[in-house]
């Protein structure tokens, strides 16, 4: 029987044509635009619930929210609303406008301030930072100040299990982690409790996250609400060096990275692609019992996004070889330490200045205070 | 007196049960239509009818039928959103506690056009004894050959279960209602794919609302040319106005469609006008969600018109000078009523009901709520104001279902009119705590 080819559509995104085939979405399709060509990748529309490998996530955050000007090439009208383009499948002839629109634009920032309203903003002591999508979002789309000013959301601490650690505050209710462990695990326990914005992750009746494959929320988690215990606080990302690594395991696939700092491993993770999404999920014991060395067989250093600040020195090199305006002012400032001066103490100049000026009040007083 | 569909016998006694809703002519409508027509013609009827979802959006719901997909060896559903909760609307409530066997009349016959077997009442879980009362019926009509295998003789098959809610107002919304009947939690799903394909079970379903369901055993014994006679161009047939608030009369009343404002709101027939003494200062004409308008946009639009109760002279001149007929929540507000007051209250109510599925939604109810709460405790600043238009534009629109846009409206409406009331709280903050204090113009009460 011969094979009958879908038919490719086409579709303009940001003026860019690209032929896709029926039933991709416009988040794919941009994402194929910049995986042609790299130097297009600010075009692809920021993704902080949808997760290509978890079916049906997507369409909650708001964040990928596109303008279709028009609809199909049979009806070219454009859709009354911004469309979520992670779940949004294209038509032929379709016309999307991303960073071309400034609704778009506007609508993108108006969602990072949402998000980060009730966010703790505790990059400094969190483990995410530096792998954070929300800190990326937040960056490339945020603005400099907050308009809120009431008192941010807390929750009660739950303790969810002795593997991951749960920081409710720093959620975004993405579901990517009940997407998780409704796809890969048997048995989930953990969702969504009550509504609005006091909805938390939560176990059932803080029942422990207790599965083989548990861990994996720990990598879908956009941001640092679930983070790995075992690597709490020991490191920050972009001062360990990832190095992709696998191993024979009856469980996954065992095919992993892991983060050296110096010659000690300090975590294991999946192997994620240029989106920060998992290519295959990993079972528990590879991710928090094998931490030596020995247990992995090494296949060389981790291929990190190019705007990751993983990738540390990588980063924006080219820039440091200049001396920048900062240490031009600071060399134009230079002066050398006057050390002619004779050493005093504070106290020394202080009686030494009110004895010059006569003052014998003040002198007197400092004389009873030595006293 | 105007003509009757509804509430015709809703004050015959024992109406409630059976043998009197019989006597008063009931289930002729299913026998006609289960006898002597196909489910095509049923739904040619409701088409021809031109009656509108009554829920609020207001959509054909002839139309909405006509989109259910019909694929082979799939159900399908047919399930009535009784999930009422909208502040300012209890006419479903009403409807269904007086005359249960309306709505069992006109389910059978929706299902019957729409060819389910198996139909849902999805009843707000605070009626609890409402839901007893339509139980009670549904045993009744089965008892006497109207539900159940068989149906007349004709061969047709019908289960109505009645399913109580959570309470949650989210519920309401179509998708939600469907998530919450299949036992998940009641998070709005996101569409396409609309419910007429995959729907409650992954099947094709149809949701209306009880009183849209309710026409139909009138449309099917009188004809739906007759009931697209009454009322006004694309407004047709009566609707049920829930009116509360400062009114000499407040309750349910069924009005044709066309009605003017003015009429509805001072006429003995209906409402009987504000309380003595005082004098309309605002309106909420289709339940919270719809924009809030001030007196001189009441009885007259922008352009001058009469306003008439029908869904496009309220929505005449946009969101700017109009609002909308929504479910029919009449609220009046005379002139001691505090719109920054109000607005809070209805601003709470959407934050507390948020799912909190999407981040417009979730985060900005209840930061507007935050800043509401502000403005009315006399800690206010005048940039707040800008501050809450700039929120509710960004809500709106944005979010998966309407209740992001039903948190938007009130609060960018109630500025956009009464935004010398918002200033006068944030720069009179003494004065505007006081109990009872309502800023008027130059006068300030309290």
């Amino acid at each position: 029987m011969e094979e009958v080819k879908p038919q490719l559509l086409k579709i303009t995104f940001d003026g860019i044509e690209v032929e896709v085939e029926p039933g991709t979405t416009i988040m794919q399709a941009a994402r194929k635009i910049a995986e042609a060509d790299e130097s297009q990748g600010h075009l692809v529309p920021p993704a902080m619930c949808y997760y290509k490998p978890l079916p049906v996530s997507g369409g909650k955050c708001r964040a990928c929210l596109v303008k279709v000007s028009a609809g199909s090439a049979k009806d070219p009208r454009p859709m009354p609303k911004l469309v979520p383009s992670c779940i949004t499948q294209v038509q032929d002839g379709m016309i999307v406008e991303n960073t071309t629109n400034q609704a778009v634009l506007d609508t993108r920032k108006s969602i990072v301030e949402f998000l980060l309203i009730n966010h703790p903003l505790d990059c400094p002591i969190c483990d995410q930072a530096g792998e954070c999508h929300l800190q990326d979002f937040a960056f490339e789309h945020g603005s400099v100040k907050t308009r809120y000013e009431e008192e941010r959301r807390t929750f009660d601490k739950i303790d969810i299990g002795p593997h991951v650690q749960l920081h409710m505050t720093r959620c975004i209710l993405c579901y990517r982690c009940v997407y998780t462990a409704d796809q890969i695990t048997d048995g989930r326990v953990h969702g969504v409790m009550n509504r609005g914005d006091a909805s938390e992750i939560s176990t059932y009746i803080e029942k422990a996250i207790d599965n083989d494959f548990s861990g994996n929320v720990i990598d879908v988690c956009p941001v640092g609400a679930l983070t790995d215990k075992t690597f709490r606080f020991k490191n920050r990302v972009w001062f360990s060096k990832p190095e992709d690594a696998h191993r024979d395991c009856d469980k996954c696939c065992g095919k992993t990275t892991v983060w050296y700092r110096g010659d000690e491993i300090i975590r294991v993770t999946a192997r994620k692609n240029t989106w920060g999404e998992v290519n295959d999920f990993i079972c528990n014991t590879c991710r928090f019992e094998k931490k030596k060395t020995s247990d992995w067989v090494l296949e060389g250093p981790t291929k990190v996004k190019r705007s990751s600040v993983i990738s540390a020195n990588k980063y924006r090199k080219d820039l440091v070889a200049k001396p920048d305006f900062a240490l031009k002012l600071a060399a134009s400032q230079f002066k050398q330490i006057d050390d002619s001066r004779p050493y005093v103490t504070d106290e020394d100049t202080i009686r030494h200045q009110s004895i010059e000026n006569n003052d014998k009040a003040n002198h007197r007083s400092l004389a009873a205070n030595n006293n | 007196m105007a003509r009757k569909i509804l509430t015709e016998h809703i004050n015959v006694p024992g109406i409630e049960t059976f043998d009197v809703y019989r006597k008063q002519g009931g289930y002729t409508a299913v026998e006609k239509a289960i006898k002597t027509m196909t489910p095509e013609e049923v739904v040619e009827e409701a088409k021809k009818s031109g009656v509108r979802g009554r829920g609020g959006a207001g959509f054909p719901m002839g139309m909405k039928w006509g989109f259910l997909a019909k694929p082979e060896g799939v159900p399908r559903y047919l399930v009535c959103n009784a999930d009422e909760s909208e502040p300012g609307t209890f006419k479903d409530h009403h409807l269904m506690k007086c005359i249960p066997h309306l709505l069992i009349e006109g389910m059978i016959i929706s299902s019957f056009a729409l060819g389910a077997n198996k139909s849902f009442i999805y009843v707000r879980g605070e009626l609890m004894y409402v839901i007893r009362i339509l139980e009670k019926a549904i045993a009744e009509a089965k008892a006497q050959g109207f539900l159940g295998k068989n149906i007349l003789g004709s061969g047709y098959d019908l289960e109505l279960v009645v399913q109580p809610g959570g309470g949650a107002y989210i519920c309401g919304e179509e998708t939600a209602l469907l998530e919450s009947l299949e036992g998940k939690r009641g998070n709005p799903r996101n569409k396409p794919p609309f419910p007429a394909v995959k729907g409650l079970y992954q099947s094709p379903t149809v949701v209306n609302n009880v009183e849209s369901i309710s026409n139909m055993p009138w449309i099917i014994n009188n004809g739906g040319d007759a009931y697209a006679q009454i009322g006004i161009g694309r407004s047709t047939g009566t609707k049920l106005i829930s009116a509360s608030g400062h009114i000499k009369k407040p309750g349910v009343y069924e009005i044709e469609l066309g009605v003017s404002v003015d009429e509805f709101l001072n006429s003995d027939e209906y409402c009987g006008g504000i309380r003595k003494g005082h004098y309309l200062k605002a309106l909420v004409a289709g339940g919270s969600s719809v924009p809030i308008l001030p007196a001189n946009l009441i009885t007259k639009t922008a352009a001058g018109e009469d306003r008439l109760m029908t869904y496009e002279s309220l929505s005449d001149g946009g969101f700017a000078t109009g609002t909308m007929l929504g479910s029919g929540g009449f609220i009046v507000f005379d002139e001691t009523a505090c719109i920054v007051r109000n607005t809070w209250n209805f601003s709470r109510f959407y934050h507390h009901e948020s799912c909190g599925q999407c981040s417009p939604c979730r985060e900005g109810t209840g930061w507007m709520e935050k800043v509401l709460h502000r403005i009315e405790h006399g800690h206010g600043s005048m940039h707040d104001i800008d501050l809450l238009v700039d929120i509710s534009k960004k809500i709106e629109g944005n979010t998966i279902c309407p209740l992001g846009d039903a948190a938007a409206w009130p609060v960018a409406s109630a500025i956009r009119h009464f935004r010398d009331e918002f200033v006068w709280h944030i720069t009179h903050p003494q004065e505007a705590t006081q109990p009872g204090a309502v800023y008027m113009g130059e006068m300030v009460l309290g």
